[in-house]
């Protein structure tokens, strides 16, 4: 297996603010021992895991065994009833709200449905946060058009979420999610129910996000397909799209994790997954 | 645990919820960041939204405050006080409780719908997860325009019932317009005014927290925001109504009539 490398400049219109050093050998999250539940059987059970510097894992499991609620556990969107859960080396279980803005505005988010704001323009959706931070009009426009650019929909600038359709909506979570340059990403199901050229033009855009930029990122899906590529490929610059690795070679620093009822069953390579014993594993590959 | 013990910790729950969300709905204007901006617009929405309904309302309760009055008063003699009995009818009770379950018919309807609404689609995670506090942002910009909104409609509907009940007495009912107007101002005091324009304070409060608290708590998708949507209408008419009963109370003891 192979390390791929990334030729590619940072982009001027990424800040570059997210204060996280890749150099660092501290992981970006883990988790140790973390459970929640809601009113009933837990939704997560003793999960532990960690993401290192410029590490991708992809977070594969069935619909409905928590892991978008392992997402937003991360984010401090929910508390974890048991566990300890450290983002950016800060321990974020026992943090005020208040205190968890600061840690989220370094982190990108891309929810399952997108979840744009309906009743902002594709430009004030990405430019959220700039727009709150008071960035003058002027630069805030150029950084938009830029994040639109890096996820082809510069057209859509002045549009309406509800008058694009669903893949590109996906997108622009995406330029949303990349516009303050993150630290650390996670991307909650952003193929899903996608067709498969729309979803192939997403998992692009995350490969060049983790290629390019090197962010660490955690992705969750349940696409086999999108997993497989994201391994197999990696995105080249100067083509400006993703080519395959040479038969055999695969992109090392992206790794799995399963989970299967709210457990987690699988942490490893994808040499590792295909090897596994593990029957629910075998059976979800299969 | 039984139903009844199931019910009394879920409505006491509510309580405590609904007593911390007031509660730092109302601190976060103490401490940036402030949204002036959604406060400017939520004060268009509910202000300048509800105007029209508000007069309305006013003015056809003032006229038939004048009609049922007039022939009652008109059973002893009476009918000149007509224009004391609206003003301070209006003034002290009408104006605020009509005005405020008005708005609250309108605008905790829509506060519920739409924070529901954004609850269920992700859009409130989305805005956490990009560093902004919905409290600070949605909530607290809608809880102080409700407020000072309401309380500026209150005149409106107040002025607007004792023209309603003016233009009653003069049109229909024959009687002396001087009278009637000379008879709404010179009985009015200033107790009465205060009585009138502490209510909306409080009605306003009650709109925007209780609309705000059902659509920030909506669950199970469009059905659950059509429910938050109800409830929340529900809660602060009952709601205001029982306030006024209380703040009735209260003001009469501390400015008892003469």
């Amino acid at each position: 297996m192979i390390e791929t490398s990334a030729a590619g400049q940072p982009d001027p219109s990424h800040g570059g603010d997210s204060g996280v050093s890749m150099a660092s050998l501290d992981p970006v999250v883990a988790f140790d021992d973390v459970s929640i539940s809601f009113d009933g059987p837990p939704v997560l059970q003793n999960v532990s895991f960690s993401v290192a510097p410029g590490e991708t894992r992809i977070l594969l499991g069935p619909a409905g065994v928590g892991k978008s609620v392992l997402l937003k556990l991360i984010n401090g969107l929910l508390r974890p009833d048991h566990g300890s859960i450290r983002l950016f080396g800060q321990e974020i279980g026992t943090m005020r709200e208040e205190q968890l803005f600061p840690l989220r505005t370094r982190t990108g988010m891309v929810f399952q449905e997108g979840a744009l704001f309906d009743s902002l323009t594709v430009r004030d959706n990405v430019a959220y946060q700039l727009i709150q931070e008071g960035i003058p009009d002027a630069e805030i426009d150029q950084r938009v058009r830029d994040a639109l650019r890096f996820v082809q929909l510069e057209q859509t600038f002045d549009f309406y979420p509800a008058d694009i359709s669903g893949g590109m909506r996906r997108r622009v979570a995406i330029a949303r999610a990349l516009i303050r340059q993150p630290a650390f990403i996670l991307y909650d199901s952003p193929t899903g129910g996608l067709d498969p050229i729309t979803s192939t033009t997403i998992i692009e855009l995350v490969m060049k996000q983790r290629d390019v930029y090197h962010t660490p990122s955690i992705l969750v899906t349940h696409r086999l397909q999108d997993a497989f590529t994201l391994c197999t490929h990696r995105f080249d610059e100067a083509l400006g799209r993703m080519v395959e690795l040479p038969t055999g070679e695969t992109d090392q620093k992206t790794t799995f994790l399963m989970l299967e009822e709210g457990r987690l069953i699988f942490d490893g390579s994808i040499h590792d997954l295909i090897h596994t014993d593990n029957a629910f594993v075998r059976e979800f590959l299969e | 645990m039984d139903p009844i013990e199931r019910t009394a910790k879920n409505i006491v729950l509510t309580v405590q919820d609904f007593t911390l969300f007031a509660q730092r709905a109302v601190l976060n204007l103490f401490r940036p960041p402030r949204y002036w901006t959604d406060f400017l617009i939520q004060c268009n929405i509910i202000g300048v939204g509800s105007t029209a309904i508000v007069l309305l309302s006013g003015f056809f309760t003032g006229g038939v405050l004048a009609l049922q009055s007039a022939a009652t008063l008109s059973e002893f003699g009476a009918t000149a006080v007509t224009g004391r009995f609206v003003s301070l009818t209006m003034i002290r009770e009408l104006g605020p409780v009509l005005t405020g379950i008005m708005v609250a018919g309108r605008n905790a309807s829509s506060m519920a719908s739409e924070l529901g609404s954004m609850v269920v689609t992700e859009q409130i995670d989305a805005m956490r997860a990009l560093g902004v506090d919905p409290m600070r942002k949605l909530v607290t910009p809608r809880l102080f325009a409700c407020i000072s909104m309401l309380f500026f409609l209150t005149i409106l509907a107040d002025a607007f019932g004792i023209a309603g009940g003016g233009f009653v007495t003069v049109v229909m009912n024959h009687q002396n317009g001087t009278q009637y107007f000379s008879m709404a101002w010179e009985h009015l005091r200033y107790p009465d005014i205060v009585q009138g324009l502490v209510k909306p304070l409080v009605s306003g409060f009650i709109i925007a927290s209780v609309g705000c608290f059902y659509g920030m708590r909506t669950t199970g998708g469009t059905e659950g925001v059509g429910r938050s949507t109800i409830d929340a209408v529900v809660f602060s008419s009952v709601i205001i109504i029982f306030a006024d009963f209380l703040m009735t109370q209260v003001l009469l003891t501390l400015f008892p009539p003469i």
